[in-house]
């Protein structure tokens, strides 16, 4: 770490970058614009926080950007045991994240393409796609991203990681902490979790070897009460789709769910979602709802569709209906009763197991019937994503019995998270229609 | 007399069709889809006009893929909930209805009202579809009316693997090159489609009876396959491939009533 890069780092990132972000924010707080061709006849207009949240976002990435030489830096997956590596300093990164971003941006594709061309398989989940391309291209809207110093892959949302960031410990030739997490069927046995506990024991010595400092625990159990204060936030903020109108739909939820991923134990994310909050409540005081007019409301499963989130909102809207809640944003959430900081590894050895992705199917269906109880829902759409295995196996035998047993309708949606390759405009269309008919 | 009118613009035929006061099927006409839909609705109802007089005040839904695009119709109603309606109407009873059209194929299941239960639709390609049997069987040099009938007179039958229509055109040359003969490689490629078929059936879960509707109904091995492979006898309404157009027209009756 030199000196050249602490400074260019201060000024690029702490004293230029963010006032003019900053001012950025300002500017569109104070005359907040609608973007264009936004059917403010059918859905609300955006949150007034994506200000805040495009502001925490760009400052992330240009913190990403002179990172090298200043911080540590880690990539790490979406379900990764964080806290450890925030008390340390580190500057984190989360491909998937990224990935995200580029979807939404619809640039993806392109990224994809790098890494097919190089010979890496179609069938492979289009995040890792995304994320290889642009390790081997160097090419990403926001910029530059950091080398990473240390990679941290944590197998409770798929075995893909696995192999993905093998590739990138290979490429940057840096070290890499593997999590391993056994699946959890009803209840992570005692020896489940003092296993993934151990693992994570195990860690601490090898992120401080490449952070070149000790642990404080003192600092870790700081960074796992914000992180806790914020993951109740964000549910809170899910659970007030309770209310009708519904004062957001999913597609906001996706909008502003990337702190919650990857700055979740910072301050500053705590603060942003205490201010959605409030929006979200000033919302509910005057009635509206994310849909103008809700007449039907939904349940979502799966990750999203990147590239089609505006579409989807105002084709589903342009009839009433408005997606309130899904279990993929709920993912986030649901185990902030699991944290405790006071005992900070053994709480995160339990939280990091139990994420939706690394149980069962039947808890998944259980967990879908429960939603729609609790928000009162008319249906569900689940979007078989092809690049997402493990959130898609089981939803074939899932919506059946969400109508067979339940009566619930639902509705099989085939596409892709971030390869449009594989969304059919004609034929969403033709599905949704019918399901909307079917609805009536 | 016509009292409400159905326009069912689908891939490969579009249809029409009128029904009288009590709904009943009363006149129909088809032709081969042509891409200019304004064009060909127009024809359409001139033929409505030369027979009926006017149509003024006369309720048209339209239905199938180019509804959108279909300007004159008061309603646009999607091909699930039409077929639906038409079947219901006709048969009297829910179950499911199987309907394999040129390009898309779908599995309705139908409540005792007559209202969509569940419902699925082919993939995002032409397998499963009648396209499939149309491409292969120009490869094959066979008339497509009489595929069916030389598909059964068949006594064996070879595996046809892709599902990939592509695919399996060069699989059938490739067999053809090495001496196969025609009868048994129809025969499996009949059987290769209603597997996709039945598969369908199968994700939502077969509620007898089993119904069968689309063009493809004219051809006795789907229908005798589709049997075969599911155990349960099917049933066909009176006017196979009109039902999505006399689905709408029911629709637009009710719209006329108010
Ligand atoms: S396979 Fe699914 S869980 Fe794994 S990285 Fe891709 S989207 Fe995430």
């Amino acid at each position: 770490m030199s000196l050249r890069d602490h400074l260019k780092y201060y000024w690029n990132v702490k004293l230029v970058g963010s006032a003019y972000l900053r001012w950025q924010r300002w500017q569109a707080e104070r005359k907040p614009r609608i973007p264009r061709n936004w059917r403010t006849d059918i859905i609300a207009p955006p949150l007034k926080i994506s200000a805040r949240t495009k502001e925490l976002i760009s400052r992330h990435y240009l913190e990403g950007r002179y990172a090298n030489g200043h911080k540590p830096v880690a990539w790490v997956t979406s379900g990764g045991p964080v806290e450890i590596l925030q008390a340390l300093g580190f500057y984190v990164l989360y491909p998937e994240n990224h990935g995200a971003l580029c979807g939404a941006r619809r640039y993806a594709l392109e990224l994809s393409e790098e890494a097919e061309n190089y010979g890496f398989s179609q069938d492979i989940c289009s995040y890792a796609r995304t994320d290889i391309g642009a390790m081997l291209s160097g090419k990403t809207p926001v910029g530059r991203l950091p080398k990473p110093d240390l990679l941290l892959a944590c197998t409770n949302i798929c075995q893909t990681v696995l192999f993905w960031y093998r590739v990138l410990a290979k490429h940057f030739n840096v070290p890499i902490i593997l999590i391993d997490t056994p699946f959890v069927y009803k209840n992570a046995p005692e020896h489940a979790i003092e296993y993934v506990k151990k693992q994570l024991e195990a860690s601490i010595p090898v992120a401080e070897r490449v952070a070149k400092k000790k642990l404080s625990f003192k600092k870790l159990k700081e960074v796992v009460r914000l992180s806790r204060e914020a993951s109740e936030l964000w549910l809170e903020i899910m659970y007030r789709g309770k209310t009708k109108p519904a004062p957001i739909s999913v597609f906001d939820q996706f909008i502003h769910m990337a702190p919650i991923v990857e700055m979740r134990g910072k301050p500053e994310t705590v603060d942003f979602y205490a201010a959605m909050l409030k929006e979200v409540d000033e919302r509910i005081k005057k009635g509206i709802g994310a849909v103008k007019n809700e007449r039907k409301r939904l349940l979502w499963d799966n990750l999203p569709i990147w590239y089609k989130l505006r579409f989807l909102a105002e084709y589903l809207g342009e009839h009433g209906i408005s997606v309130v809640a899904s279990t993929y944003t709920m993912a986030w959430g649901e185990l902030a009763p699991l944290i405790d900081p006071e005992r900070p590894i053994e709480s995160m050895a339990k939280t990091y197991i139990y994420p939706i992705l690394n149980r069962g199917t039947g808890y998944k269906l259980q967990k879908m019937r429960d939603m729609v109880d609790e928000f009162d829902l008319d249906g569900a759409i689940l979007h078989s994503d092809r690049s997402c295995k493990p959130y898609s196996i089981g939803q074939v035998d899932q919506r059946n019995r969400l109508i067979s047993e339940y009566g619930i309708p639902a509705l099989l949606l085939e596409a892709d998270h971030n390869d449009p390759r594989a969304f059919a405009d004609e034929q969403v269309k033709a599905r949704l229609d019918s399901f909307i008919e079917m609805l009536e | 007399m016509i009292k409400a009118i159905g326009i069912d613009v689908g891939s490969t035929t579009a249809k029409i069709v009128g029904v009288n006061e009590s709904g009943e099927f009363v006149w129909s006409y088809i032709e081969p889809a042509d891409p200019r839909v304004e064009d060909q609705v127009e024809r359409f109802l001139e033929k409505v006009r030369e027979m009926a007089g006017s149509i003024e005040g006369i309720p048209i839904v339209a239905t199938g893929y180019g509804r959108n695009l279909v300007h004159q119709a008061t309603k646009k109603v999607t091909e699930i909930t039409c077929h639906a309606r038409g079947v219901f109407k006709q048969l009297g009873h829910g179950g499911t209805l199987v309907d394999i059209g040129g390009q898309d194929s779908k599995v309705i299941v139908i409540g005792p009202h007559g209202e969509v239960v569940d419902f699925t639709m082919n993939d995002k390609c032409a397998a499963g579809t009648g396209r499939f049997l149309e491409n292969t069987a120009g490869r094959l040099r066979v008339k497509l009316e009489e595929m069916g009938n030389v598909a059964l007179s068949a006594p064996e039958e070879v595996k046809i693997s892709s599902t990939c229509t592509v695919f399996a055109e060069s699989e059938i040359i490739s067999m053809i090159a090495h001496g196969v003969r025609v009868e048994p490689i129809l025969k499996g490629l009949h059987r290769s489609l209603v597997k996709r078929i039945v598969a369908m059936i199968r994700s939502v879960g077969l509620v007898p009876p089993l119904m069968l509707s689309g063009g493809v109904v004219k051809n006795p091995a789907i229908r005798k396959m589709i049997e075969e492979e599911t155990g349960e006898k099917v049933i066909l309404p009176d006017h196979p491939q009109f039902m999505g157009a006399y689905g709408a027209a029911l629709i637009g009756l009710k719209l006329g009533k108010g």
